[in-house]
């Protein structure tokens, strides 16, 4: 199959004067970077990982993206100007505002929000109307129910209604089991699409107490694929949940269930597509994360594409991956609703001849809000929204999330942690949502809801002994830098704050992280406890939630006096790709 | 972002944990004749053991080689470190045992089972472990030893993307 270059000279030509940086003009000549040349039979448009972000968000692609081992310096692990150097991205470009940190915030004010569900309705419409809608299938590769304080203050429901709208077929999950069984199944009782995962099974108590199941032969909890006809041809869609959902979360909310890869139950599934039900492609839509797909793809046979999500990572083309059975397309497709992956099949009778991948950013500014949507959402948001939309603070900085080892957002937490629960040290999950806010913009408690609306935000204060703090974070970094993906859960490195440490990420577990110091400059006492406060803890906990926490620190107005510093030096990755010169 | 509480012991396990012992007992009923000479009474010394090599000497006297026949299934990254689902199929001949070691246990050995002729060479149970470590099975075959190893996390959770 041969993968297509993208043809990046039509959003060149957006910002082709260097001396003044245009603003991006509302006119059809801009809108042109949406006009894709028609291809193949069949057209798939993917979205994933939008975090319930209705409205369009700015949101700084990271700038800290490492790879180790066989991932060393390949996509995704490219940040910055590696990155526009490695896919042919012209520094000034709006694509280049889109897809990297590079001089984000000035790019921010010319190029402006990305995303928005009322935006990618329209684009959404647009792209299937050029194809014909017998030719065209939207799915989501999840974490669409999550992520704002509305989607948590009505579990998900919101972004059923604009899923529907919006006409996504199928779907799989992550946060969405988040919410429980029982919301879950309500939830898609109302859903018009389908909900995939071959990944999701009984465990064998459920299974023997006659607990729900989509198949009770083989335990799978829900539908794993779905075959569609699209352009005269049998397509067929498998869901790969996310495999680490009771690890990552709480297992109370999914108590019966039990995940993983599943690689060989995924094999033979593939292979009963491929024999009896004879389909013409095989897509597996995939909440691994990309480093887990790329390693799936060379050992799972008879998969067209990976449309993967999970990791965040925006990789404008699709990587290509041997295997004993041929080629897999693996693809990420970003965040926040901030890209679409349009996937062009031409299909054969049982194969995929040739493929062409665009993703293509939701330039807002670009884009006319479908009137509809608009309205949906306007109505979704009205009950419960008056009470976030006040300033609370201006940041005085760029507040952002995404980075392996901290952001700003994360210290403003961790420093609220600190001061409002009395802690000498905070910890905050290395999460790759949330929003991006710009300096001297207003920020409201919807903007810090955008950053901390899960399930589970009680806030604790606990005791731990220096060995215990070293002993999390090696075991979190292991999540990242485990040489073998299959052993990594995506999500970033967890923050800290009054701990600055230096981090080793090419060592073994045990051995990456050492000289961990308070910010007094003492180092960190093997034996001696310390007060540790923090929040999102997988074990059931009384405090307030962190949102109110936050909320409360900011209010009082003491953040921005304060000089933040990230706190974590890194050893032996000089010269990294993953990160920003 | 907390640390672990400890794995409680289910009422499963300890059912699990009797099966073992009664199938390891089976090796001495008249109807199963044990093929194996040194190790058909019940491996007292062998499960004391703290260090893995120690304790599969102990057991079996020998080393084992590893084998590409023997098919160990284990989760990458464990849900429940107290009750770890891990199973080994093979399709070596003549299997007369099939032994489990958690290295970083407090004591490696984990299960040991008298597969009696005739028997399809198959089991599965849940090991508790106590932290990340890698698995080895052992299988005992025509009187020689074969292994096949994995790596199993066991994290303190928390932290998704």
């Amino acid at each position: 199959m041969a993968i297509r270059r993208r043809d990046f000279l039509k959003s060149s030509a957006i910002a082709a004067a260097s001396l003044v940086l245009p603003r991006f003009a509302r006119g059809t000549e801009t809108a042109s970077i949406y006009d894709i040349e028609r291809f193949g039979n069949a057209r798939i448009l993917h979205l994933t990982d939008t975090h319930a972000q209705l409205n369009p968000v700015y949101f700084r692609e990271p700038s800290v993206n490492i790879g180790i081992g066989e991932m060393t310096g390949r996509p995704p692990h490219l940040v910055g100007h590696a990155f526009l150097e490695h896919f042919g991205i012209r520094p000034d470009s709006a694509d280049a505002y889109a897809f990297t940190s590079v001089e984000f915030e000035k790019s921010a004010g010319r190029f402006g929000k990305l995303g928005g569900f009322a935006h990618l309705k329209t684009l959404i419409d647009r792209l299937r109307s050029d194809v014909g809608d017998k030719h065209a299938m939207l799915v989501d590769g999840g974490d669409l129910w999550q992520g704002t304080g509305l989607a948590n203050i009505m579990q998900g429901r919101d972004m059923v209604e604009v899923a529907n709208l919006l006409g996504i077929e199928a779907m799989t999950g992550h946060w969405e089991f988040t919410y429980g069984e029982q919301v879950l199944r309500e939830n898609l009782e109302h859903f018009k699409g389908e909900f995939l995962a071959q990944n999701v099974f009984l465990t064998e108590e459920a299974a023997f107490n006659d607990a729900p199941a989509f198949d009770k032969a083989t335990g799978r909890v829900f539908k794993p694929s779905t075959i569609r006809e699209i352009g005269g041809h049998r397509v067929a869609i498998i869901g790969q949940a996310f495999p680490y959902v009771p690890i990552a979360h709480p297992k109370r909310f999914t108590p019966d269930w039990t995940f993983g890869i599943r690689e060989e139950e995924l094999q033979k599934h593939v292979d009963a597509l491929r024999g009896a039900d004879k389909v013409d492609a095989v897509i597996l839509l995939s909440h691994n994360g990309i480093d887990v797909d790329l390693k799936l793809a060379s050992r799972v046979t008879g998969i067209d594409v990976i449309l993967g999500g999970h990791t965040h990572d925006a990789v404008p083309q699709p990587i290509a991956v041997k295997n004993a059975g041929g080629t897999t397309l693996v693809t990420n497709a970003g965040s926040n609703g901030k890209f679409l992956g349009v996937l062009d099949l031409a299909l054969d009778k049982g194969k995929v001849s040739d493929v062409k991948y665009h993703l293509l950013p939701v330039y807002s500014e670009l884009l006319k809000p479908d009137p509809a949507m608009a309205e949906l959402i306007g109505k979704l948001r009205a009950p419960h929204v008056t009470d976030w939309v006040d300033k609370i603070a201006t940041p005085d900085r760029l507040l952002y999330r995404r980075d392996n080892f901290a952001g700003p957002i994360d210290e403003l937490i961790c420093t609220a942690l600190r001061s409002e629960l009395d802690a000498e040290i905070a910890l905050s999950p290395g999460f790759r949502w949330g929003i991006t806010a710009l300096s001297g913009q207003p920020l409201t408690m919807e903007d810090v809801l955008a950053e901390t609306a899960i399930t589970y935000p009680e806030t604790y204060v606990q005791e731990m002994t220096g060995t215990e703090i070293k002993d999390v974070l090696e075991d979190i970094c292991d999540n990242l830098f485990n040489p073998d993906p299959y052993y990594q859960q995506g999500g970033d490195m967890v923050r800290a704050g009054g701990l600055s440490y230096t981090c080793s990420p090419t060592n073994a577990i045990g051995s990456r992280i050492s000289e961990l110091k308070l910010t007094n400059g003492k180092a960190l006492s093997a034996s001696r406890h310390y007060k540790v406060a923090g929040w999102a803890s997988v074990n059931g906990q009384q405090g307030a939630p962190v949102w109110d926490v936050v909320g409360k620190y900011l209010r009082s107005g003491r953040m921005f006096r304060e000089r933040l510093g990230t706190g974590v030096s890194l050893k032996g990755v000089d010269g990294n790709p993953g990160i920003a010169g | 972002m907390t640390t672990h509480t400890g794995p409680h012991p289910t009422r499963r396990l300890i059912l699990q944990g009797a099966a073992s012992v009664a199938l390891i007992g089976l090796g001495n009923l008249p109807f199963a004749p044990a093929r194996a000479a040194a190790n058909d009474k019940y491996p007292e010394e062998a499960f004391k053991l703290k260090n893995e090599a120690d304790a599969i000497k102990a057991l079996y006297g020998k080393t084992a080689e590893p084998s590409d026949k023997i098919k160990l299934d284990a989760p990458e990254i464990a849900e429940n470190g107290g009750v770890v689902p891990i199973s080994v199929t093979t399709t070596l001949d003549k299997v007369t045992s099939i032994s489990f070691f958690v290295a970083e246990n407090p004591n490696a050995l984990a299960a040991s089972y008298k597969i009696p002729d005739g028997t399809i060479p198959a089991v599965a149970n849940r090991l508790k472990m106590a932290k990340t470590s890698s698995v080895t099975a052992i299988v005992e075959a025509d009187g020689k030893l074969y292994s096949a190893t994995k790596e199993v996390k066991v994290t303190v959770g928390g932290c998704g993307g």
